[in-house]
């Protein structure tokens, strides 16, 4: 919560917005802070059957159940492999709806502003293009962005 | 002199709000009743109880518009209650209309705190018109009413005056005395009150202190007695003096006491500094006389100025008195006071049974082996007593589902008018308790799966009659309990869904296609009918057929963790069936383990517990079943369908839990059981998607997750 004011406050005083920069594989993802509520180390998760299959299953987080998506497998990448730098970062995208997902590693925060966001060409064909909302640069560097809501949200 | 400002009405709000709703439910129960017994003496007099505090309760919390309409109201009654005026049907409607009112007053009072600007006009003015019309006078003769009433309680006053003054023994101190003196010379009135409440007033210092508010809204109050203190912390029997400085005559003052409700009465002297005490008295009593009598004379004559004028200045001093934040209400339950009394009897056993371990702590060190069977004992014993705590709280959280339902009837009546159908409401199992929780949520989808009954349901009274039918349709509305669940049925005897065209709807609107039609059960073309905007009525009336319903119907019951289900006989009627959980919250579990893994199964759901040599187990059309006690169960291996590893060896008996649903029953097939426990239900969240098969999951004593297993879906 902390976050989120904090971001509110910042987002009015400058241009851009901040992202929480992680790692997937070889990639940099961002994800908006605004959505993030908390980052979390690696904890036990319970499995639960029958679920799709990028679920890990729930944890237990300050006695809330909180699902955890693999992000790895719902990119169709290599299944994770946990490691001391492996978080799960807890995502509040309304109430009553938290969700964590699980990545590689946290790198660090940092302000795009929306020139130096490149919007994807669209691609029907590309189921994963969905989920990015476009490319940020940052220090020579690329950053994917994620489409928060398209990423949790099952597609029909 | 009394703390206005430390006592804020706010603080009563919520048991104005309670009781407003009781008496609003209990005039509506009773004006149902005699709309069919129109010469009930009983039911007329219980309705005019009802509106009488009801104009009080609303009088002194300020609400003017809420009390205006119910005073109107009142008069109505009173003509009824002395013979003046029949019952008839349209007098009923106006009267429901103005229940109805008063029920958006209070809707709007729960949210804002306020009464809102609606003054319903027409429905006062209805209400004058009908009692111009029986009296066979102008309206204006309904104002007089009142007055007249309060002249005679005013002359019945007078005669207890004197076995009753209370102002015998007060002393008036100097600075009271100037007070007085000074208002005597500006020509003010000072009068001593003795104010009655009625014996068996619950909250005494309360209702003091609405009169105090309502005397300070039109004078000053210069000494109580008790004084100011001792009344706030209910010192005092059933009455109490004031001592008053005001412009107002002695009936508008009497009038503002006598609205505050389970005030029985108020005698009014007016205070003479200069006599004695005795002759003080002696003085009040002639005075009341004259007061009395004036007011008598005068009321039949003409409105009587004081009585008007008193609501004028009222009304003006209002606003300065409701400052600050609009007071929001919390919802409260109310409990029986058996409850809690069990409930605090629990605490106290808890903390004995703390204190026992306490002590064993402190000196069972060293004598391990006695100090571990006493610690032993006193965790059962603790055990016990939460236990217990934990089943007498969720008593306190039951409610009669009667609380809903009860407004049904005047809802069905209502109906019976808009649709021109004759139809009768029948409701068995009123008392069957469900949590408050669910209290709040299920009125709405029974709501509309009434008005569904009514409306779509139900045949017109004409083709009723054609059909061989009842002219009359019926809805039965059925709750009682069953095992963990609370069953809510809704039936009606009208003409059944017709499967055929809601299959030809759905095709019709592509929700199906053609080849899923043909191969869908009945239950799966009820099922259509839940779906979003989905709605076979031919006419959209007013009182369903937008589309917009079962579905949210359903959505909710789900919400609450119940499903719903529809039966339907072409014909002969339809019938949704409601099944709730008793509880929310907490359930008892068995906790059962497969693999590695720990799930829970509600116990409400297992039915026994069997150890099965694996000989035991038949087939039949390649399923697995046993032959339990000349019963077919098909087994069920939980470990295949939750996809736990299975275990490397094949035991030579199977652990299998029978859980049943309605009739049906299953074998579920776990590796070991753990035991039983109290669990907290969470949920799992909704993006989740496992085909229902687990309902939600719990926090154990490690901190660990268990899955619980919703052995409805299995069976």
């Amino acid at each position: 919560m902390e976050a989120n004011n904090k971001e509110l406050n910042i987002q009015t005083t400058s241009e851009g917005k901040q992202y929480i920069v992680v790692k997937l594989a070889t990639e940099q993802y961002g994800i908006d802070i605004q959505y993030v509520d908390n980052i979390v180390c690696m904890q036990n998760i319970t499995r639960v059957p029958k679920a799709q299959p990028y679920f890990k299953g729930v944890t237990n987080l300050r006695g809330e159940i909180i699902p955890v998506m693999s992000l790895r497998l719902k990119f169709g990448l290599e299944p994770d492999q946990f490691t001391n730098s492996t978080r799960i970062i807890i995502i509040k995208l309304e109430a009553q709806a938290t969700i964590g997902i699980i990545v590689d590693e946290v790198r660090e925060v940092v302000t795009l502003s929306e020139e130096s966001i490149d919007k994807p060409s669209y691609n029907e064909n590309d189921d994963k293009a969905a989920y990015l909302y476009g490319v940020g640069k940052y220090n020579e560097g690329l950053i994917s962005l994620l489409n928060i809501a398209a990423v949790i949200v099952e597609k029909e | 002199m009394w703390g206005c400002d430390k006592m804020d009405v706010s603080q009563y709000l919520e048991i104005f709000i309670d009781e407003t709703k009781e008496h609003l439910q209990n005039l509506n129960e009773q004006l149902l009743i005699l709309e069919r017994e129109p010469d009930n003496q009983d039911v007329i007099n219980e309705i005019f109880r009802a509106a009488h505090s009801l104009k009080g309760m609303a009088g002194t919390m300020g609400y003017k518009r809420m009390q205006k309409l119910t005073h109107d109201m009142e008069n109505v009654f009173s003509e009824i209650r002395s013979g003046k005026m029949t019952v008839q049907a349209k007098l009923v409607d106006v009267l429901f209309r103005g229940l109805d009112a008063l029920e958006n007053y209070l809707d709007v009072i729960q949210e804002s705190g306020d009464e809102g600007t609606e003054d319903n006009e027409d429905i006062i003015k209805d209400l004058n018109d009908i009692l111009a019309e029986a009296s066979g006078e102008t309206p204006v003769k309904a104002e007089e009413k009142p007055a007249e009433n309060g002249a005679v309680k005013s002359a019945e006053v007078r005669q207890n005056t004197k076995t009753e003054s209370v102002f015998a023994n007060m002393k008036v101190a100097d600075f009271e005395q100037h007070a007085i003196e000074k208002a005597k010379e500006e020509g003010q009135n000072i009068y001593g009150i003795r104010v009655v409440i009625s014996e068996g007033c619950i909250l005494k210092a309360a209702r003091a202190f609405l009169v105090f508010k309502a005397l300070e809204e039109i004078g000053d109050v210069i000494k109580s007695m008790p004084d100011v203190q001792d009344i706030e912390d209910e010192k005092f029997d059933f009455d109490f003096g004031v001592l008053i400085i005001t412009k107002e005559s002695t009936e508008s003052v009497k009038n503002a006491i006598l609205n505050v409700s389970e005030i029985e009465n108020a005698i009014i002297e007016t205070f003479n500094l200069d006599l004695t005490v005795e002759q003080n008295i002696e003085k009040s009593e002639a005075e009341a006389a004259n007061q009395t009598a004036a007011p008598a004379a005068t009321a039949t004559a003409a409105a009587p100025a004081p009585a008007s004028a008193a609501p004028a200045p009222a009304a003006k001093q209002k606003p300065a008195a409701k400052q600050g934040g609009k007071p929001v209400v919390n919802r409260s339950v109310r409990v029986d006071i058996e409850k809690l009394d069990v409930l605090m009897n629990l605490v106290s056993e808890l903390i004995i049974a703390k204190n026992g371990l306490v002590s064993l702590n402190a000196g069972g060190m060293n004598s391990d082996e006695r100090g571990n069977g006493n610690f032993n004992e006193q965790i059962e014993y603790l055990e016990r007593v939460t236990t217990n705590l934990h089943e007498s709280v969720m008593k306190v959280r039951m409610m009669p589902i009667e609380s809903v339902v009860n407004k049904f009837p005047r809802m069905i009546r209502d109906l019976t008018k808009k649709l021109g159908k004759k139809m009768e409401l029948y409701m068995t199992g009123e008392d069957t308790e469900l949590d408050r929780t669910v209290i709040d949520e299920i009125g709405d989808p029974l709501m509309h799966l009434l008005r569904n009954s009514a409306d779509h349901g139900l045949e017109g009274n004409e083709e009723r009659v054609k059909a061989g039918k009842p002219e009359v349709g019926s809805i039965f509305l059925d709750a009682y309990q069953d095992g963990n669940n609370v069953v809510i049925e809704v039936r009606d005897d009208g003409r059944g869904i017709d499967l055929e065209k809601v299959k030809n709807k759905a095709l019709e609107k592509g929700t199906i296609t053609e080849e899923q039609a043909e191969t869908m059960s009945e239950n799966d073309i009820l099922g259509l009918l839940f779906r979003p905007s989905f709605s076979t009525a031919e006419k959209i009336t007013d009182v369903s057929g937008r589309g917009v319903g079962l579905d949210v119907v359903k959505s909710k019951i789900e919400g609450l963790g119940g499903e719903i289900e529809c039966k339907t006989v072409l014909g002969e009627g339809s019938t949704f069936t409601i099944r709730l959980p008793l509880t929310l919250a907490i359930i008892t579990a068995l906790m059962v383990e497969l693999g590695e893994e720990k799930y829970a199964i509600p116990l409400g759901s297992i039915q026994s517990i069997e150890d099965v040599p694996c000989s035991d187990i038949k087939y039949v059309q390649t399923r697995e079943v046993i032959n339990l006690r000349s019963n077919v169960i098909p087994l069920i291996r939980l470990d295949s369908i939750l996809d736990v590893e299975p275990r490397e060896e094949q035991p030579e008996s199977l652990t299998v839990v029978i859980v049943a649903k309605g009739e049906k029953l299953a074998g579920l097939v776990v590796d070991n059981l753990i035991g039983q426990q109290e669990i907290v239900i969470k949920s799992i969240g909704k993006y989740i998607n496992n085909n229902k098969i687990i309902s939600g999951a719990t926090i154990l004593g490690d901190g660990e997750v268990a899955l619980i297993i919703d052995a409805n879906t299995l069976v």
